[in-house]
């Protein structure tokens, strides 16, 4: 019987399977941070529970992280109290944690691959949605709340109902490579099947447009797979993918072993069967630009505001959805998308915030100046991207265009930090969600490509990247 | 967790689609250390305006719902962030139980951990429990909503169903299995991070 890749992680993780009942899986990494785990280790002391495998688990601080000085005292005295109750939590059950001056400190999802925790085949929580970054690596990766954090932290499993699984395949070739980007391809899927398309499915993207994409590129991809309803999303490892995590400060010691294990493996089965599938021709794709309050409300850049009934479709909870959303925004149907002017800039999150990304982003910036009524912020995704940002000389390049160039965390992406929006402020960001008040009460958020964000930081207003480059 | 018992109660008409988490409770608001304590701060940003006083169109701060336990909302509610500050919230205000033509994957998990019970109805039978103005009767262990002369049932994983009537605690159940996990250790040994 031929399985897709999901499958064959699924199967060989179950440790109990009863019939017409949730399977007891397996999990192979467990990653912590500051925000959803306090609850969970009260929960351990209260009924005298000790983690089960702390080799298994690692935590770091990342949402309330100050992207500032970090040499200051924090202003915010419940941010702090949350950060210190994770370093006792840390300390007295022995869990490793790369803390806020840790060189390896940095948002949750970029580091676990970068220090080569991330392994393909495995399974993956932590009490974040975007934990389906780590998919990118043919992990079954997926967010958790904290009753399941607890119960991983006491059992290293937990209760999972099978999902079914939904194959996105990209075909064809980008018209621009450096301009269309794959934060563009995820875009353009969840514009198409909807925020709930993916819902009870792991994703599996597949295709030689998926392939064609570097590991960096791809963790874009999976990490907004939530954002289309899909908990986890995954992509099957290749030769770029087993070159990313050779050595790394974690890497197995038996990796080549594990790498010819894999590469047996760790793929669908040709004519596997999916239970849903999806095509997307990528060379069809432009730069993309949201304009609602979910991240289907999308548009091509050089389109325009969409009228609510255009976009429901005869859908009234859709049109009556985006009658709500262009009053957040403040948008009228018709206005061309690169007439919007902006306010801020955000290139940052776990979806944007790697070596690439900035690579990108400065390439656009170079020599240039942001946009006099623009404030713009450079926020990399771990202190590891941020020092080999500044071996390139790419913090030079940003500061010299005026952009802040700061310390790594989650920053403006959910503004559980000082970085936040002003109410009414709209920002052009690299993060996942445009969802009201995400970055602040009454910010408007429009979700672009760092490349878009970088443009429009200079111009002042949404521009059609592929003009720049 | 405390067992789910029958529940009579009036029902909040919450008429919006994908209601994410950042708006059932805004992330200023997830820096306590606690699970008690998140009703007040329920749907913040759509229950308060900027000076923090009521909006008085908005549902929740109509005093005829006051007493409500069951919320019905439209579809993909819950989605976004995996935050179980969501239903701590939503439980804290008082509401038991949530109707909806669908939920997201996280949030419906999360409900079951906390006592909460989502439950899943075409859009017809949601149509038509709106127009019921009176107390209604919810009783999971038959599955079924009784609102005056009329009845409809409901469909619900029987296993999660057993676990929130008897309030069993998902840890407690999972290490009657430790041997299992055991053996699953030894026969696949998983890569340490650390080795």
């Amino acid at each position: 019987m031929t399985e897709t890749l999901f499958e064959k992680i699924w199967n060989s993780h179950i440790v109990v399977e009863k019939e017409n009942e949730p399977s007891l899986i397996y999990i192979d990494r467990h990653l912590i941070h500051e925000v959803t785990s306090p609850q969970a280790f009260d929960g351990l002391r209260a009924n005298h529970r000790d983690v089960r495998r702390r080799d298994l688990t690692v935590a770091t601080i990342d949402h309330n992280v100050p992207t500032t000085d970090r040499s200051l005292p924090m202003i915010d005295e419940t941010s702090s109290t949350q950060i210190k109750t994770l370093e006792k939590n840390c300390k007295d059950f022995g869990i490793k944690l790369f803390g806020i001056n840790d060189p390896n400190q940095g948002i949750v999802h970029v580091i676990g691959p970068q220090l080569g925790i991330t392994l393909p085949g495995s399974t993956i929580v932590c009490g974040d949605s975007h934990t389906s970054t780590q998919g990118a690596f043919g992990a079954f990766a997926f967010g958790i709340g904290t009753s399941e954090v607890e119960h991983t932290l006491a059992t290293q499993t937990l209760w999972l109902e099978k999902p079914k699984t939904f194959e996105i395949l990209a075909t064809g070739k980008r018209k621009n490579s450096f301009a269309i980007t794959s934060k563009d391809i995820i875009l353009s899927i969840i514009k198409q099947i909807g925020t709930d398309g993916g819902t009870g499915h792991v994703l599996e993207y597949r295709g030689d447009a998926i392939t064609d994409l570097s590991m960096e590129q791809r963790m874009t991809i999976c990490n907004m797979s939530i954002e289309a309803g899909s908990r986890a999303g995954l992509i099957a490892p290749d030769e770029k993918t087993y070159d990313y995590l050779n050595n790394r400060m974690y890497t197995p010691k038996n990796y080549d072993d594990l790498v010819d294990d894999w590469k047996k493996n760790l793929m669908s089965d040709a004519n596997s069967k999916f239970d849903k599938s999806f095509t997307i021709d990528v060379e069809k794709i432009e730069p993309q630009v949201s304009w609602g309050t979910n991240p289907a409300m999308v548009s091509d850049v050089t389109g325009k505001i969409p009228t609510p009934e255009d976009f429901g479709q005869n859908n009234e909870i859709q049109i009556e959805s985006a009658k709500k959303a262009l009053l957040y925004m403040d948008l009228k149907p018709d206005t061309p998308i690169i007439e919007i002017p902006i306010d801020r800039v955000f290139i940052g999150s776990c979806t944007n915030a790697r070596l690439e990304d900035l690579k990108d982003a400065a390439e656009i910036v170079k020599g240039k100046t942001v946009n006099s009524d623009v404030g713009a912020i450079v926020v990399p995704g771990s202190q590891m991207v941020k020092l080999e940002a500044e071996k390139l000389g790419l913090d030079k390049i940003f500061k010299d265009a005026n952009f802040e160039w700061r310390e790594s965390g989650c920053s403006m992406c959910l503004g559980m930090n000082p970085d936040i929006l002003k109410p009414g402020e709209r920002c052009a960001s690299t993060s996942n969600r445009n969802f009201e008040g995400r970055q602040g009460s009454g910010g408007r958020t429009h979700l672009v490509s760092p490349v878009m964000a970088a443009a429009s930081a200079i111009a002042g207003h949404f521009v059609d990247v592929r003009e720049w480059c | 967790m405390k067992p789910f018992t029958k529940i009579i109660s009036i029902i909040t008409p919450f008429d919006k689609a994908n209601v994410d988490t950042d708006q059932i409770i805004p992330k200023q608001f997830l820096k306590l250390i606690t699970k008690s304590g998140f009703g007040k701060f329920l749907f913040y940003d759509w229950r308060f305006d900027h000076d923090g006083q009521e909006k008085n169109d908005f549902i929740l701060n109509d005093s005829t719902y006051h007493n409500s336990q069951i919320l019905i909302t439209n579809e993909n509610f819950g989605c976004g962030s995996s935050r179980e500050h969501a239903v701590w919230a939503l439980k804290d205000f008082g509401f038991d139980v949530i109707i909806s033509p669908s939920f997201a994957d996280i949030f419906y998990s999360n409900c079951f951990k906390n006592g909460v019970l989502p439950i899943i109805l075409d859009i017809g039978k949601i149509k038509k429990l709106l127009k019921f103005k009176d107390k209604i009767e919810l009783d999971l262990d038959s599955q079924k909503i009784t609102f005056g002369d009329e009845s409809i049932n409901f469909e619900i994983d029987l296993h999660r169903k057993i676990r929130l009537l008897e309030g069993l605690d998902d840890i407690d159940l999972t290490l009657k299995e430790d041997e299992k996990i055991e053996y699953f250790e030894k026969n696949s040994s998983r890569i340490s991070i650390f080795e």
